[in-house]
């Protein structure tokens, strides 16, 4: 495989603080509350799976925070996000109630998707949250459709759509990438590329590590960016989105970055082996988006590391009160299995 | 001379929608140029702009999900795919995606998108160029199936179609657009409510089809009728969510059941039909077996010779009611 990504991917560089540049430090305190926020609550999902409470596949994306986080910031509640398998980060970056997730996640019927979705298929549209679905690419062009519709209908709304390296080896996402460009919809293509399909690395799948290169290939302007840094997602999306909203079609967004835990569940060495070794795992756990903003913060006299602690004991207590609220509630009614199938509204006739 | 033949009734209900509903858009390849749509769509382009009627890269994965997605963006989107053997690359955004949003977001998205595809066979075209899939798309909850079989359905069932909140499968077959009819104004349907119609009515034995089997059993019936058969036809409209209590009620009456289908056998709606009508017949209701007639399970040879012989006609409807009758 060429190596193109260079010192991007490799996993012993980038562990200092980040470069915050002049950003406003309510954003950067707003962001980091919010990528602890998505750590904490996919860390509860780990031990709920762990101790069998949660009974179906949690694909978690600790470490990946923040891609979401940055994006997210830049984007208005009709905007058009579709997600994928690993999608709990995607929803949270737009609306933090993790109480809602736990109980979707539960198969509870006030869980975002009322308990018929489960960690897969989540739903928050009020919040721009079109949905999350697990077949590999499977909402990738249902964004840009969407990013069509907001043109036809005259408003400055974007499509996005949070697309794994993985993806990309879909037919259909070039189908996507080259509908986009020829409808110059306003479609962010947002790449998380972590270097593995489930126990894949990069390597032993494409000839080249730069997904980037299919932006080119489209004519589609794109950045490429460290996707652990959030201050870097926010500054290369801020431009990306102005464009869009401006009319000057899709724009792709390639952010390099890396899982802790395997493809599924909660162990992180259970895919260890092919091209995943214990010691990249420690490497990228030391390139921590959490942990490299939180720092800068320090160092800029803006952040301490007791308001760091309260945040983190308060937002314990409020997971744990969410979790077990969640762990309380009711399942759907036993009638859902059929009731969801058809709209229930009928066209009344003229 | 009538006011409408299937093509253009297909046309007017296109107009109807694009004048009337400003979130209706088409989408799918040939649309600036439709030659390969008979005259269901013709000057649609030049009347609504290029912005509402697409026509696109040869991409039917890519477009059908964007009609999806667009869908659930509060759009009316329809989708036209010109032959069906094409639109097997769109699978994943029909099956995977459009047919089950509602039922996996709790009942919170809507992708009311319409697909419709054409079945566009015979002149030795071959095995890629003449299915009639109906059977596996009525197979997969959550998708509404509607084959309309006379030039009136071709209308009214289009904007019903569009009109409803739910994903439909709208199936035309190539073989029908020769039909003429007088229409009059446009009533919009309830797709929800629309069920099969008995378009002959008869004494001596039911014959049901859909799309252009229910044409062959309606020409198969006025051929019997000669001879002093009477034959009631169910033309079935919407194969999903099916309906199946009216011809129940019609075997009941007639003692006797074929069906025709334009798919292949095996595995095909026709042993749908029969399953769901034996299971509610009283026992020893039925005077004869009950014979399913359809496609061999093969794919469509090119050769005319093969060919000939690979596809039913009216024929073949009025030999199997004899086989049944004894006659």
């Amino acid at each position: 495989m060429k190596n193109q990504l260079g010192i991007l991917s490799d996993p012993t560089k980038f562990h200092s603080s980040i470069s915050i540049d002049n950003l406003d430090s309510e954003l950067l305190k707003k962001m980091l509350e919010s990528m602890i926020v998505i750590r904490k609550t996919e860390q509860q999902l780990a031990v709920g799976r762990k101790n069998g409470l949660i009974g179906g596949p949690v694909h978690l994306g600790v470490g990946q925070e923040a891609i979401a986080v940055g994006i997210s910031q830049l984007l208005q509640r009709t905007d058009r996000v579709f997600g994928a398998h690993r999608s709990h980060s995607h929803l949270l970056a737009l609306n933090p109630d993790f109480y809602r997730l736990f109980a979707e996640v539960l198969g509870k019927a006030t869980g975002f998707s009322k308990g018929m979705g489960g960690s897969m298929h989540l739903h928050d549209q009020p919040n721009g949250f079109y949905g999350s679905v697990p077949i590999v690419a499977g909402t990738v062009s249902l964004a840009v459709g969407a990013a069509m519709a907001a043109k036809l209908q005259g408003t400055n709304d974007i499509g996005v759509a949070y697309i794994g390296d993985g993806a990309v080896e879909e037919g259909v996402v070039h189908e996507s990438f080259n509908l986009a460009k020829i409808q110059n919809a306003p479609m962010l293509f947002v790449i998380e590329n972590n270097l593995f399909a489930s126990h894949m690395h990069i390597s032993l799948r494409q000839p080249s590590d730069l997904i980037s290169r299919f932006a080119i290939a489209n004519e589609i302007p794109h950045k490429l960016v460290d996707g652990n840094d959030v201050v870097a997602v926010f500054n290369a999306a801020k431009e990306q989105v102005t464009d869009m909203r401006a009319g000057k079609g899709p724009r792709f967004l390639e952010l390099v970055t890396y899982r802790w835990y395997g493809h599924v569940d909660w162990r992180d060495d259970v895919d260890v082996g092919v091209e995943r070794s214990l010691d990249d795992i420690e490497n990228w756990k030391a390139r921590d988006p959490i942990l490299r903003l939180s720092r800068a913060m320090i160092e800029a006299g803006i952040w301490s590391e007791d308001q760091e602690l309260t945040i983190n004991e308060e937002l314990d207590v409020a997971i744990t009160q969410a979790w077990d609220q969640a762990i309380d509630d009711p399942y759907p009614d036993s009638d859902a299995t059929l009731k969801y199938v058809y709209s229930p509204t009928n066209l009344k006739a003229k | 001379m009538k006011n409408y033949d299937y093509g253009t009734a297909i046309l007017s209900a296109f107009e109807y929608l694009l004048e009337n509903y400003p979130e209706v858009f088409v989408i799918g390849q040939g649309l600036w140029s439709p030659w390969y749509v008979g005259n269901s769509m013709t000057d649609l382009d030049k009347k609504f702009g290029a912005d509402r009627i697409i026509d696109t890269p040869v991409s039917e994965s890519a477009c059908t999900g964007a009609a999806v997605g667009a869908s659930l963006a509060g759009m009316k989107p329809i989708v036209v795919h010109p032959r069906m053997d094409f639109m097997i690359y769109a699978m994943d955004a029909i099956v995977n995606q459009a047919a089950k949003w509602s039922h996996m977001l709790g009942g919170q998205a809507h992708p009311g998108v319409t697909i419709r595809s054409i079945i566009n066979r015979g002149g030795e075209q071959g095995a890629q160029h003449s299915q009639a899939l109906h059977a596996w798309f009525a197979h997969v909850p959550g998708l509404r199936v509607v084959m309309p079989s006379t030039v009136a359905d071709a209308r009214d069932l289009l904007i019903a179609s569009v009109l409803c909140p739910d994903p439909v499968m709208y199936i035309d077959d190539r073989w029908l657009y020769e039909q003429e009819d007088n229409l009059s104004p446009v009533v919009e349907l309830d797709l929800s409510q629309q069920k099969p119609c008995i378009s002959r009515s008869g004494n001596d034995i039911t014959i049901v089809g859909s799309s252009h089997a229910s044409l062959l059993a309606r020409d198969g019936a006025d051929i019997l009728g000669a001879e002093d058969i009477s034959a009631e036809v169910i033309d079935i409209r919407v194969l999903n969510p099916f309906f199946v209590e009216g011809i129940v009620e019609s075997v009941k009456k007639t003692r006797n059941l074929l069906v025709v289908d334009s798919g292949c056998l095996s595995a095909g709606f026709s042993g749908e039909i029969i399953a769901k009508v034996m299971e509610r017949l009283p026992v020893n209701c039925l005077k004869n077996s009950p014979i399913r007639i359809a496609l061999p399970d093969a794919p469509a040879p090119t050769s005319r010779f093969l060919q000939s012989s690979y596809y039913l006609s009216s024929v073949d409807v009025v030999e199997a009611v004899r086989r049944i009758l004894k006659h």
